[in-house]
C-alpha cells in the first residue's frame, strides 16, 4: 500500500527523512508510526491539548492538525531533539530540577512550546509564560512548577551567556 | 483518530494559479485547506465530508501584509502570527491585532490562517467583529479576475458565503481611517485561552461634541455568522450617550440578536452578556465624553 | 522519630526518579509500544441508556472472516468485572444498563478497517425506560438496580440528633449539589494484550492497580494466578480514572487477543475515554444542623446521596468515604448521618480523587458559611469554635490522639493570606467596583489509607531485593502515575537502608515479579506501604548484620559485598513486609464506629475570587493553602501535589461541567468539556506543617488527595463574600451566576430560628 504514495521528504531534527504515506496522513502519526519518534504524543487530536506539540519551519504547531503534506521539505523539531550531545536542554534539566514533569504526558509537548517561547523571547514576564503554554493542558501540576521551570532555564541560559 | 488519511486525496500546486486553475477545472469539487486547524479537526472526529483537498499552505502570493495609504491588505494565507508580529496592524488595528491573540493558542496562531477564519464561517470566529467595525472589504479571486466586495456581505447563512465555486478568498482590505474612532473588543469564551468565543462584542464610533457620528457594532456568537448590530447601531446614530439612550440600545440589542443555547453557553446568557458589554463600551464613551 | 534534621534523603528535593526518561521523551507509554504482527481491537458501544439487546447485525458487506469479533458468548470464564459485587458485565449481555457499554468486541490488523467494521456492526434494542438522576432513582418508580436502585447505604450515629433541637438557639439548613467530573488524564485508557494456552494471558495497560485487573482477569478468563500477568506501562495521569476501567479495557484486549491469535491494542481516542469510563459521583447533600448562642455545633443531621451509574463498581467505598467526611474537621455531640448510593442509567462513576471527600466537604464547607451569614459570625471564627482539637473524638468516636493543629493553619492561612484586611478593602471597594472581589475559606481533613479495616484485609506485602549487579530494588506492585511513587519508595528505601538515592531502583510494576502492596489509591503509598519499605530497609539490614556480617556503619562498598555475601551464602537478597496496623485501632463495620483511618492529614485553603458583574464570570485571583500532613518526604513532589490537586478543585468548582444528552456525555471532546489551562489557574502559595506521623514512613501522611478536597467550598464562600449570594452547586458557570445575578435577589435565605 505504501508504495503508491508519493514520497515526501521532511528535515526531522536535522536529519532528512523520507516517507511514503497518504498526504492527508498526519504529521503526527508519520512521526510516531512511521519514523518511530513517539516522543510527540496525542491527547486528543483536535489541537486543544497541545501534546502532539512540535515546531515546523521555527514555528510551534500541533502535529495532530497538520497534513504531512504540508510538511513537504519542513524543518520539524520534536522532543527528541531537544538534549544535544548526550546533555539536556537547559530546559530539560529545569523542568527536572523543580518538578516541571509529573506524568510526563504533556511533557514532550510543553518543553516544545516553552523553548519557542525561550526562543522569542529570553526572558519572559510570567503573564507571557502563561499565554506561551496556555496551548499545553497539564492535568497534574497545576502549571505553578512549570512556570518556575521556565524561569530556571531562562535564568541558567542567562547566566551560560555571561559565564560564555 | 477517526478519520481515513487514504480516503482523501490532496494536491499542492504550490502556487496561486495553479490552484486557481485547478479549481476552476471542476468547480466545488476541490476544498481548499490552509492551516488545517479547522479540517484536520474534522478529519479526527471521522467527520470531514469532502474527499479532495487542494493545499493552500505557504503559497507565496497569499501570505502577505502590505500597508498602504488608504489601509491595509492582508492576504488571506497570512496567519494569526504573521498578524500578531506585524507592526502596522498593531499600530493602526489594534482590535484586529487583539483578536490574533484570542486565536487557539501559540501554536494555532502559526498555522490558523485569518482567510480560514472566514472562510470556515463559524458564528465564534474570533477576527471577524474586528473586520466587521474596522469595514473591512474582502477580494476574491477566480482564473475570471478578482473582485472586491464589503465583508459585512461575504457571509450569507450558517457556514455559507459568497464565494463562487471556482472562487478563493484572497485579501482582506482594511481601512486605516479609524484612528479617530473610539475602538471597543472584548470576547467571553470558555475560559482566558484556548476558548471558543460565548458571546464577542466589537465596536468603532466617531463622536462628535458628545453626539455619536459614525458608529458600528458587530459581534460573534449571536446569530448564524458574525454580524453587524444595525438596528442596534440606529437606534444609537445621532444620540448623545446618557442613560436613557444606553437602556434603548439595550433593548434594541437584545430584540436584534439571535443567539441559541448550545453545548457552550446559553441563549439567555449570550444576550444578556452582548446587552452588558454594549453597556461596558457606551459608558467607557459616556464617561471619557463627559467634561471633567 | 526521624526529623528533618536526621535524614539524608527523605525531606529532600531529589529530581523524580524516572523524570529523564521522561523529560527526553524516550518513556514508553502504552500507545508508544509496537509487537510485531499486533492487531488493534476497538468497541462497539451501546446507543441507548438502557434496553434488552433483541439481535446484533453485521452488515454482510464486510469480510467479517478477516477480523476477530468477541461477545459475551466468547468469555471462557465469569462475564464480569470483579470489583465489590460482581454486578458490572464485562460485555453487555442481553441487556444494556447505559449508553456505551461494551457490546461487541473487533480486531484487525488495520485501525482504518476497523474503524469502518465498528460503523457496520447494528444493535438492536427493545429500551426499557431509563433513570438518570438521583430523584428520579430515589422516586422508585422506575427499578433499574436490585430491589429499590440503592447500591448502597449506610447509617452513622453519634449521640441522639433527635433531642438536641429543642435546646438549639439556631437552627441551620441547607441542601448542596455537585456534579460529575471528568479525569481528563492527559493518555486516555489504553491496553496491549497476548495470550497463549501455554502462558495464559498477559496484559500491559496504562493503571493504577495491577492486581485488581489480575484479580479481574482471572475470573473472566477463568484463569489461576500464575497464568495471568499484568504489567503497568508508564502512564499519562490516571487520578483514580485507572483505578477500576484497566480491569475492562484489559479484558477487553485480552479476549481480542486470544480470539484472534495476535497480540492485540486497544487505545481509545479521547471522545471515546470521555464516553465510556467512569467520572467522579454526582451528590446531593442536605444539612441540617442545630448550635447553641455561642455558635456551637449541637447536632448535625445530614443525609448524603450519590449517584453511583449502572452498576456498583466502587460506590460503596466512595460512600463510606464521602460518609466519614461529611461532618468536616469539626466536634458535634449529636451527629447523624444517612447516606445512599443510587443506581442510573450512565456510565458507572469511579474512583476519582478525594473519592467522595470532595463532594461531602463541599457540602459541610459551604454549610458552615450559611450558618455564619445566619447567625451573624464570622467564617473563620465560626470553624475556630468548632474544630476538632486533640484529645476531641469525631462522628465516629475516634479519639484524636496524635495532634490536631487546625488552629495554627487557620491562623497561618489567615495571616498568609491577609484575610481580615483583604476582605475588609474588598467590601469597600465592591461598592463601586464592577468586578467584585471576595474570600473564602474551607477547612478540612483527608484520612489517609482505606478506610476502617480497609488496610487489615489489604494485607499489603511489599519490600526490597538487591541484584547481581549491585542496585537495590523496591519491590511493590504501587505505581507511578506522575504522584511521585518511584521517587519516593526509592528515596524511603535509600534512607532505611543508608545507602544512595542513586543505588535504588524500583522493580518493574509486573504481577509476574512484584508482590501486592495493595492498590495505588486512597492517599496510601507514602504512609502505609512507604512503611512496609522502611522497615523492609531496617529488615534488611538486620539481616546483612547477622548472615552476612555488615558492620554497623558501612561503606556503599561494603554494602554490596555483604549482599554478594549473602547470595552466595542464602541464595536471593530479599527483604519482604507485611502490613501490621497500628495499636489502639479498632472499627465496626456493622456501627461505622472507631478509628476511621489510622491518621488524618489536614488543611485551611483560602480562595480570593473576582466576579465580574459584566460577563458573570468568577475567577479565582489567589489562593493559599496551609496543610499538616505528616513528614514531607519529598518538597518539590509534595508542593506538586497540591498545587496540581488545587488546579483540579478549580476546575471541579467553576470550569468542568459534563453535559448529558439522554445518558451519553455530549460535550465528549477537550474543546467543549473545560479544564482550565495555564492562564486560568492562580498564583497559589503553599505552606506545610509537619507533624512525623508514628506509623507512616519517616512520619508521612497521605497528601495526594486533600488538596483537591477544598478549593470547591473556598471559592463559592468566596463569592458568597463577593457578591452576597448563596450558590450552593458545581460546577457554578458564568451561565448560574448570570441567572441569578441578573436577576432581583430571591428570597432564599437560610431558615434559621
Amino acid at each position: 500500500m505504501s508504495a503508491t504514495w508519493p514520497a515526501i521528504r521532511i528535515i526531522v531534527n536535522g536529519a532528512q527523512r523520507e516517507v511514503s504515506v497518504p498526504p492527508m496522513k498526519r504529521l503526527l502519526d508519520v512521526l510516531r508510526e512511521d519514523l518511530h519518534l513517539t516522543g510527540a504524543k496525542e491527547g486528543c487530536g483536535e489541537g486543544e491539548c497541545g501534546s502532539c506539540t512540535v515546531r515546523m519551519d521555527g514555528e510551534l504547531v500541533n502535529s495532530c492538525l497538520v497534513p504531512v503534506l504540508q510538511a513537504e521539505g519542513a524543518r520539524v523539531e520534536t522532543v527528541e531533539g531537544l538534549a544535544r550531545d548526550g546533555e539536556m536542554h537547559p530546559l530539560q534539566q529545569a523542568f527536572l530540577a523543580c518538578g516541571g514533569a509529573q506524568c510526563g504526558i504533556c511533557t514532550p509537548g510543553m518543553l516544545m512550546a516553552a523553548a519557542h517561547l525561550l526562543e522569542h523571547n529570553p526572558h519572559p514576564a510570567l503573564a507571557e509564560i502563561r499565554e506561551g503554554l496556555s496551548g499545553n493542558l497539564c492535568r497534574c501540576t497545576g502549571f505553578i512548577r512549570i512556570f518556575e521551570s521556565v524561569i530556571a532555564a531562562a535564568s541558567q541560559t542567562e547566566q551560560t551567556r555571561h559565564a560564555g | 483518530m477517526r478519520g481515513n488519511a487514504e480516503a482523501h486525496q490532496m494536491v499542492a500546486p504550490g502556487t496561486l494559479a495553479g490552484v486557481l486553475e485547478l479549481i476552476a477545472g471542476e468547480p466545488g469539487a476541490w476544498t481548499p485547506i490552509a492551516g488545517g486547524t479547522e479540517l484536520m479537526v474534522a478529519h479526527a472526529a471521522g467527520r470531514l465530508p469532502a474527499s479532495r483537498l487542494v493545499s493552500l499552505w505557504g503559497i507565496a502570493d497569499l501570505c502577505f501584509i502590505a500597508s498602504r495609504a488608504e489601509g491595509i491588505v492582508i492576504g488571506a494565507g497570512a496567519t494569526f502570527t504573521d498578524i500578531r508580529n506585524h507592526d502596522g496592524v498593531a499600530a493602526d488595528l489594534p482590535l484586529l491585532a487583539r483578536a490574533a491573540t484570542w486565536i487557539g493558542s501559540i501554536a494555532n496562531q502559526s498555522r490558523a490562517t485569518i482567510g480560514g477564519n472566514l472562510v470556515n464561517g463559524s458564528p465564534a470566529a474570533d477576527s471577524s467583529p474586528a473586520l466587521l467595525v474596522y469595514d473591512a472589504e474582502v477580494e476574491l479571486i477566480s482564473v475570471r479576475g478578482k473582485r472586491l466586495i464589503p465583508y459585512r456581505a461575504f457571509h450569507t447563512g450558517y457556514k455559507r458565503n459568497a464565494l463562487a465555486p471556482d472562487e478563493l478568498l484572497y485579501a482582506i482590505h482594511i481601512p486605516r481611517r479609524f484612528a479617530g474612532h473610539r475602538q471597543y473588543l472584548r470576547k467571553v469564551g470558555t475560559r482566558r485561552a484556548m476558548a471558543v468565543a460565548k458571546v464577542a462584542l466589537g465596536a468603532t464610533a466617531l463622536i462628535e461634541n458628545g453626539i455619536i457620528g459614525e458608529l458600528r457594532l458587530a459581534a460573534a456568537s449571536l446569530a448564524p455568522f458574525p454580524a453587524r448590530l444595525y438596528c442596534t447601531e440606529d437606534s444609537l446614530c445621532g444620540k448623545r450617550i446618557d442613560t436613557a439612550s444606553i437602556r434603548a440600545a439595550r433593548a434594541t440589542l437584545l430584540a436584534e440578536v439571535l443567539p441559541i443555547d448550545d453545548i457552550r453557553s446559553t441563549a439567555e446568557y449570550r444576550r444578556r452578556v452582548a446587552a452588558n458589554l454594549l453597556e461596558e463600551f457606551l459608558t467607557e464613551l459616556q464617561n471619557t465624553e463627559r467634561p471633567q | 522519630m526521624s526529623t528533618a534534621a536526621t535524614t539524608r534523603i527523605v525531606g529532600a528535593p531529589v529530581p523524580r526518579k524516572e523524570g529523564v526518561d521522561k523529560l527526553l521523551g524516550r518513556a514508553q507509554y502504552l500507545d508508544d509500544l509496537e509487537f510485531d504482527g499486533m492487531w488493534h481491537g476497538a468497541t462497539v458501544r451501546s446507543t441507548i441508556p438502557r434496553g434488552a439487546i433483541r439481535a446484533i447485525h453485521f452488515d454482510p458487506r464486510i469480510d467479517w472472516s478477516q477480523f476477530a469479533v468477541v461477545t459475551a458468548f466468547d468469555i471462557p470464564g465469569r462475564n464480569c468485572i470483579r470489583m465489590i459485587f460482581d454486578d458490572q458485565p464485562c460485555l453487555a449481555d442481553g441487556r444494556v444498563n447505559h449508553c456505551d457499554e461494551g457490546i461487541v468486541l473487533l480486531a484487525h490488523p488495520s485501525k482504518q478497517r476497523l474503524r469502518e467494521a465498528v460503523a457496520a456492526v447494528r444493535i438492536e434494542y427493545d429500551p426499557l425506560p431509563p433513570v438518570f438522576t438521583i430523584e428520579e432513582s430515589e422516586h422508585q418508580d422506575v427499578i433499574v438496580w436490585g430491589e429499590d436502585n440503592i447500591l448502597k447505604s449506610f447509617l452513622l450515629e453519634k449521640g441522639d440528633v433527635d433531642s438536641a433541637w429543642a435546646r438549639a438557639a439556631h437552627i441551620v439548613e441547607g441542601d448542596y449539589r455537585t456534579g460529575a467530573q471528568e479525569h481528563l488524564y492527559i493518555e486516555n485508557n489504553g491496553a496491549i494484550a497476548e495470550y497463549s494456552g501455554e502462558n495464559g494471558v498477559t496484559v500491559w495497560g496504562s493503571l493504577q492497580c495491577p492486581f485488581y485487573v489480575h484479580k479481574s482477569l482471572m475470573a473472566v478468563f477463568n484463569l489461576p494466578e500464575d497464568k495471568v500477568r499484568v504489567i503497568q506501562t508508564e502512564t499519562g495521569g490516571a487520578f483514580g480514572g485507572k483505578e477500576d476501567y484497566p480491569s475492562i479495557i484489559c479484558a477487553h484486549a485480552a479476549l481480542l487477543a486470544m480470539k484472534s491469535g495476535h497480540s492485540v491494542k486497544i487505545a481509545y481516542d479521547r471522545m471515546e475515554d470521555l464516553a465510556a469510563t467512569t467520572k467522579r459521583h454526582p451528590s446531593r447533600v442536605r444539612h441540617r444542623t442545630a448550635l447553641d448562642a455561642n455558635g456551637r455545633l449541637l447536632a448535625m443531621d445530614i443525609e448524603l446521596s450519590t449517584d453511583g451509574g449502572a452498576y456498583r463498581t466502587l460506590s460503596p467505598t466512595v460512600l463510606s468515604r464521602a460518609t466519614l467526611h461529611a461532618p468536616g474537621p469539626y466536634v458535634c455531640p449529636n451527629v447523624r448521618i444517612r447516606s445512599r448510593a443510587w443506581a442510573t442509567n450512565t456510565v458507572p462513576y469511579g474512583a476519582f480523587r478525594g473519592f467522595g471527600a470532595p463532594q461531602a466537604i463541599f457540602a459541610v464547607e459551604r454549610h458552615m458559611d450559611e450558618i455564619a451569614a445566619a447567625i451573624g459570625m464570622d467564617p473563620a471564627e465560626l470553624r475556630r469554635r468548632n474544630f476538632l482539637r486533640t484529645g476531641d473524638t469525631t462522628a465516629t468516636e475516634q479519639l484524636m490522639r496524635d495532634p490536631v493543629i487546625l488552629d495554627k493553619l487557620l491562623d497561618r492561612a489567615l495571616a498568609e493570606s491577609d484575610y481580615h484586611a483583604r476582605r475588609a478593602r474588598f467590601a469597600r471597594e465592591n461598592r463601586t467596583n464592577p468586578v467584585k472581589r471576595g474570600l473564602g475559606i474551607s477547612a478540612f481533613y483527608h484520612g489517609s489509607g482505606f478506610t476502617g479495616s480497609g488496610e487489615r484485609y489489604l494485607n499489603s506485602l511489599a519490600g526490597v531485593d538487591v541484584t547481581p549487579d549491585g542496585k537495590v530494588r523496591v519491590l511493590v506492585s504501587s505505581t507511578e502515575f506522575g504522584q511521585g511513587t518511584n521517587t519516593i519508595l526509592t528515596q524511603i528505601a535509600a534512607e532505611s537502608i543508608g545507602i544512595d538515592y542513586s543505588d535504588v531502583i524500583m522493580a518493574p510494576p509486573d504481577t509476574g515479579i512484584v508482590p501486592n502492596s495493595g492498590p495505588t489509591v486512597a492517599s496510601r503509598t507514602s504512609m502505609v506501604v512507604g512503611r512496609l519499605i522502611q522497615r523492609a530497609g531496617a529488615q534488611l539490614l538486620e539481616m546483612l548484620r547477622q548472615h552476612a556480617g555488615l558492620r554497623e556503619d558501612f561503606t556503599r562498598q561494603e554494602f554490596f559485598a555483604a549482599c554478594g555475601c549473602y547470595r552466595a551464602s542464602h541464595g536471593e537478597v530479599v527483604s519482604l513486609c507485611r502490613y501490621e496496623a497500628p495499636p489502639n485501632i479498632y472499627w465496626d463495620d456493622e456501627t461505622y464506629r472507631g478509628e476511621a483511618y489510622g491518621a488524618y492529614a489536614w488543611c485551611v485553603q483560602v480562595a480570593q475570587v473576582a466576579v465580574d458583574s459584566v460577563t458573570y464570570s468568577a475567577e479565582v485571583e489567589e489562593f493559599w493553602s496551609v496543610q499538616e500532613v505528616g513528614r514531607v518526604l519529598n518538597p518539590v513532589l509534595a508542593g506538586g501535589q497540591v498545587e496540581g490537586g488545587i488546579a483540579q478543585g478549580i476546575g471541579y468548582a467553576l470550569y468542568e461541567k459534563v453535559v448529558w444528552q439522554n445518558g451519553h456525555m455530549a460535550n465528549n471532546q477537550m474543546t467543549n468539556y473545560i479544564m482550565p489551562t495555564a492562564e486560568d489557574v492562580p498564583p497559589i502559595h503553599i505552606f506545610f506543617e509537619e507533624i512525623p506521623f508514628a506509623y507512616g514512613a519517616f512520619g508521612a501522611k497521605g497528601i495526594g488527595e486533600l488538596p483537591h478536597d477544598g478549593p470547591a467550598p473556598a471559592i463559592l464562600n468566596a463569592i458568597k463574600d463577593a457578591t452576597g449570594i448563596s450558590f450552593n452547586a458545581i460546577p457554578l458557570l458564568p451561565e448560574d451566576v448570570c441567572a441569578r445575578l441578573a436577576e432581583p435577589a430571591p428570597v432564599e435565605e437560610p431558615a434559621t430560628v
